[in-house]
């Protein structure tokens, strides 16, 4: 090693604080943010390229507003995944509130807010529910929002008996909710822009949010610290079916009616996939809203330029898949794991 | 049996408790001064583990009084045992891998910000105060001599083991403890690191606060402690001072119960196998 000649000693020490220059600004940024930024841009770049329209304000309208319903729930999705649980009964959730909303709008003699107060109570609902379901029947998360999945789902069919319920675009609440527009941005855009603070604030600057990192980090030292583990759960579960009600109220308003499975089904495993590829961990403890309103403007953005270029939407599946595949095998890399039995 | 003068700081008299039909603790009596080390010795199974969950609150006792600095006070919940003062730093160290020194230290009591308005303190929710909590911490290291944790702000999960358990200790002492209980705190580390950890463990003593040391580790134990509890098969074999008695002594009535003329009667010791 000293044989071979070596650069300078300055610059070499050039070199160091370079580095560590840079690897400051990727700490800040976060490098699981920093690759989604990179993929995002690629992507934008990629398909505004190839078509002149894609990254249009229309168009990027279009974008957001298709965006907003995975990316409320992938953004309680984040919290429920930073406490080292999982919810996979949201897009179920979504479609009874949905139903439920334009139900309670219709029976109520078309009062709004009656809907929305009714979906967003049995949002709650069904998340204390799951909560007490993990809690006290000792029933691992993934099961038990397995369980509830299928159940909400039924329920949902069972009260709208399989079919979209109500009218609700005339009422000018629900239009403003759908189709409004504030300072010339989608009113939708600006309720995901609220819940993605909301929950930030939550997560980063509030002792709840710091517990809720704790006991997803090593629930025996935040029981030991005094943290009642059993409500965090049951309220954490609480947010997520009340964030739930609330892509079920936006789906209402976009459909114009309640619809207890089409345009809700398969909605949970978007939030997991962009919760995920937005870098929480699935054991806990890990994860925020930056990554995950990345990921889902990523997988928003993908499944937009395949459509806009006309790409068969089975495609859209693969590319998704594809995406977190790798996403997690470079997350995995580069905590550097032995790859040695199951993964951690 | 005492030779120490003033009230006690913590004080337990016949504490009882069984799982199920499993006897574990025999009107066990503890006796913690202020200033000094305690040392709870036995083997595995004697039931030290047990006698301070009952301390810290993880499971009440079945029977007996917990007296502290005085008066009799129960414990339910580990809060409890925080409010009078008692603190516990657990083998497995019960921090949290992906947070900070920092946070792991306010873990559970977080500061937070006042806001000047009173009005505004009813309304918006509290957020936290890093840098409160940050400065605190940093002093607190300070205070009990640490150099060997370098930033606060580092995460647990890149420390080493005697690092973790500093940190682990140091959290124990932020909160104006009056009883530190360590348990087990050298048995994971290397030799350099016991050495730091166990001046530590001197250092708390000599700042006033009552010490218990559950240890295996004789060596341990002479080094730092002043008395020396033995527990054998959920009984108190002997309560001694640590320079009345031999290490022979002390691995006698570990093992044995009893040691010459100290320890169990020969019938008590016999009957608890």
């Amino acid at each position: 090693m000293t044989q071979t000649s070596a650069p300078p000693e300055g610059a070499r020490r050039a070199d160091v604080r370079q580095g560590t220059r840079l690897r400051q600004a990727v700490g800040t940024i976060g490098g699981q943010n920093l690759s989604l930024v990179i993929a995002l841009v690629a992507v934008l770049a990629l398909f505004g390229s190839l078509n002149s329209d894609y990254l249009g304000w229309s168009n990027i309208q279009v974008m957001a507003q298709s965006a907003t319903v995975v990316g409320l729930l992938a953004l309680v999705q984040t919290v429920v995944i930073v406490c080292g649980a999982l919810d996979i009964s949201t897009g179920s959730q979504a479609g009874l509130t949905s139903v439920v909303s334009a139900m309670a709008f219709t029976s109520a003699g078309g009062n709004a807010m009656a809907g929305i107060g009714a979906a967003l109570a049995v949002g709650v609902a069904c998340g204390v529910v799951n909560g007490l379901i993990i809690v006290y029947g000792r029933v691992n998360p993934v099961i038990a929002t397995l369980a509830t999945l299928a159940a909400f789902k039924g329920v949902a069919q069972l009260i709208s008996d399989g079919s979209a319920q109500g009218y609700v675009l005339g009422d000018d609440i629900f239009i403003f909710i759908g189709r409004g527009k504030i300072a010339g941005v989608p009113v939708l855009m600006w309720i995901l822009l609220a819940v993605a603070i909301a929950v930030h604030i939550l997560l980063k600057y509030t002792d709840v949010g710091r517990n809720i990192y704790a006991i997803g980090g090593n629930d025996t030292a935040a029981r030991l610290a005094g943290i009642d583990i059993n409500k965090y759960l049951i309220s954490v579960y609480a947010l997520a079916g009340l964030v739930a009600a609330v892509a079920g109220i936006i789906l209402t308003a976009r459909t114009g009616s309640g619809q207890p499975t089409s345009g809700s089904e398969g909605l949970e495993l978007k939030a997991i996939t962009a919760a995920a590829l937005g870098g929480c961990a699935l054991k806990g403890g890990r994860g925020g809203v930056g990554g995950t309103l990345l990921a889902v403007a990523l997988l928003g953005a993908l499944d937009n330029g395949l459509t806009v270029q006309g790409v068969n939407s089975f495609w859209q599946n693969v590319a998704q898949g594809t995406l977190l595949v790798c996403a997690v095998v470079i997350q995995q890399r580069r905590s550097g794991e032995r790859p040695v039995g199951l993964p951690t | 049996m005492t030779s120490e003068t003033g009230t006690p700081l913590l004080e337990l008299q016949r504490i009882n408790k069984s799982f199920g039909a499993v006897h574990v603790l025999h009107d066990v009596d503890f006796t913690v001064h202020p200033g000094q080390v305690t040392a709870l010795v036995g083997d595995n199974g004697a039931g030290k583990s047990t006698l301070i969950k009952c301390v810290a609150g993880i499971y009440p006792a079945d029977s007996g009084t917990i007296v502290f600095e005085g008066a009799p006070v129960t414990v339910n919940s580990p809060r409890d045992a925080a409010a009078l003062g008692i603190e516990v730093v657990y083998q497995d160290l019960a921090l949290s891998d992906n947070l900070d020194v920092a946070q792991n230290m306010f873990l559970g009591r977080e500061r937070k910000r006042k806001y000047r308005l009173p009005l505004l303190q009813k309304l918006l929710p509290r957020t936290l105060d890093e840098a409160a909590m940050e400065e605190a911490a940093r002093e607190t290291l300070a205070r009990l001599s640490v150099r060997t944790v370098a930033s606060v702000r580092q995460q647990v999960a890149s420390l080493s083991g005697g690092q973790r358990q500093t940190v682990a200790i140091a959290k124990a002492v932020l909160w104006e403890s009056k009883v530190v209980i360590l348990d087990e705190p050298t048995a994971a580390l290397g030799v350099a690191q016991t050495e730091q950890v166990l001046a530590l463990v001197r250092r708390l003593a000599e700042a006033g606060h009552g010490v218990v040391l559950i240890s295996h580790n004789m060596n341990d134990v002479f080094e730092v402690a002043d008395r020396i509890t033995a527990l054998y098969l959920g009984r108190v074999a002997a309560d001694v001072k640590a320079s009345d008695v031999s290490r022979s002594q002390v691995v006698e009535l570990i093992t044995a119960g009893r040691s010459g003329d100290l320890g169990l009667a020969p019938s008590t010791a016999a009957e608890s196998i």
